[in-house]
């Protein structure tokens, strides 16, 4: 199960192109996979947003669930 | 004003159904304050003040600088180390002389910040900072004022409206509890904005801010907008309140105040990090090598005294360089420079005193003297 990942502004960066983590079932999960892959993800705070909902607690995914990683910004 | 005068100039949205005269008048009846009168904080000021907002007070301390014209559009030439509070409500005045324009030019803090933010009933932040950001947010939940949210990061950018009517009104310690440190995210000196965004998102929240005035169409409560100018995505978030947002924001006056923002966002002051004067006094003194860990092709140049360019990157390679028994890094915010600090003392160790500019050079420029 393949869910899509959205990422903005750092997390972008970072990842530098699409990203994509099989085999997970929750958020937790998801995120744990994603710090695997990108370590950088861990020095960064984002908000984590699953079918645009912003989420509290480790949240059950199905494959056509989309998940948003949204770090803040400061500037103006 | 005459009622005449009053349709000619605002005839185009009076006539809107759902606005009317009833929303000209809640418009000019209310009293605004953008903090901010940067790349936001233009835009929102110039829509603002165009649409005929009765009261608009701007707070800023800082000067008009050459690098902000290519986005903060009220300015020109003309205002460059003019003091940008002064000259917005200026150059607004002469857009409509019909309302009222307040220029603060000082800095939020703590200590003026619930007083200034009570006299309004709208807040608009157009700041460019996370400590000064979570401030007027946990302000205006204390004061329950609502608070129209911008901000931009190089192409992106985010809008949302904090009603703080109720206790369970989301506001943006629902979204980031806790405020990133210094380094963590970069500002727009560091990693650069493209200069139409804060047109869009400042123009965005004058629009936000029009909706709440005057009661038309759904304005982004409990919602957070983003915004991708590369390739026009937009995406909202939903976003509801949690229970543990309110035992991060102060109880009352009392303890707001005792609160230090800019300590919440900034990693604590390094022993090793010197302020511009410090800097130039040690300057005087000499025996120092000064290096700039910026990348090369970094703006401002520096020809006010002598320094050697080492990107952060190339720094461990090119210890060789570094001659003198004081060594002083500087680089754009100061963040990076506390980095090479690091490494340099891992290098030297205590053979060598080793510093890094607080502020960087830009916080340096601001209060330069020959040296």
């Amino acid at each position: 199960m393949s869910v899509k990942i959205i990422l903005f502004g750092k997390l972008a960066d970072i990842a530098g192109g699409a990203v994509s983590v099989d085999n997970v079932a929750d958020t937790d999960s998801l995120i744990n996979a994603l710090h695997k892959d990108y370590p950088e993800f861990t020095k960064t705070k984002y908000v984590i947003a699953v079918d645009k909902q912003v989420i509290k607690e480790n949240t059950v995914l199905n494959k056509k669930s989309t998940v948003a990683l949204l770090p803040p910004f400061s500037g103006g | 004003m005459s009622d005449q005068n009053l349709y000619e100039r605002y005839h185009r949205q009076i006539i809107l159904p759902e606005f009317g005269e009833e929303g000209q008048q809640k418009l000019l009846k209310t009293k605004i304050l953008v903090i901010g009168a940067g790349g936001l904080g233009c835009p929102a000021l110039q829509y603002l003040t165009a649409a005929g907002v009765g009261t608009i007070a701007i707070v800023d301390d800082d000067v008009v600088a050459l690098n902000n014209l290519h986005r903060q559009v009220l300015y020109s030439v003309n205002d460059i180390g003019l003091s940008k509070a002064k000259r917005a409500a200026h150059i607004l005045q002469q857009l409509n002389p019909e309302i009222k324009i307040i220029s603060y030019n000082e800095r939020l803090a703590t200590q003026n910040a619930l007083t200034l933010i009570d006299d309004f009933n709208i807040i608009i932040d157009g700041t460019d900072n996370f400590s000064t950001r979570y401030m007027i947010n946990d302000a205006c939940v204390l004061l329950n004022k609502p608070l129209v949210y911008g901000a931009i990061s190089q192409f992106e950018g985010q809008v949302s409206v904090f009603r703080n009517k109720k206790e369970e009104d989301v506001n943006y310690r629902d979204i980031f509890p806790d405020p990133p440190k210094d380094g963590e995210v970069l500002n727009c000196a560091e990693a650069g904005v493209l200069g139409v965004l804060p047109g869009i998102i400042g123009t965005m929240m004058a629009n936000e801010t029009i909706k709440m005035i005057t009661g038309i169409g759904e304005p982004l409560i409990d919602q957070l907008f983003t915004y991708n100018a590369l390739n026009n995505q937009v995406y909202i978030l939903k976003l509801s309140a949690r229970k543990e947002t309110r035992s991060l924001i102060p109880k009352d006056k009392k303890e707001f105040l005792k609160i230090d923002y800019e300590w919440l966002c900034a990693a604590p002051v390094q022993q090793n990090e010197i302020d511009s004067d410090i800097f130039n006094r040690m300057m005087v003194k000499g025996n120092i090598d000064v290096i700039d860990v910026r990348e090369l092709h970094e703006m401002p140049t520096v020809n006010e005294f002598n320094h050697i360019r080492v990107p952060l990157a190339q720094l461990a390679d090119n210890t060789s360089l570094i001659k003198s028994d004081t060594v002083i890094a500087f680089c754009q915010s100061g963040k990076r420079s506390l980095q090479a600090a690091k490494i340099l003392s891992g290098i030297f160790g205590n053979s060598k005193k080793i510093y890094s500019l607080r502020g960087g050079i830009v916080e340096w420029k601001k209060h330069k003297q020959p040296v």
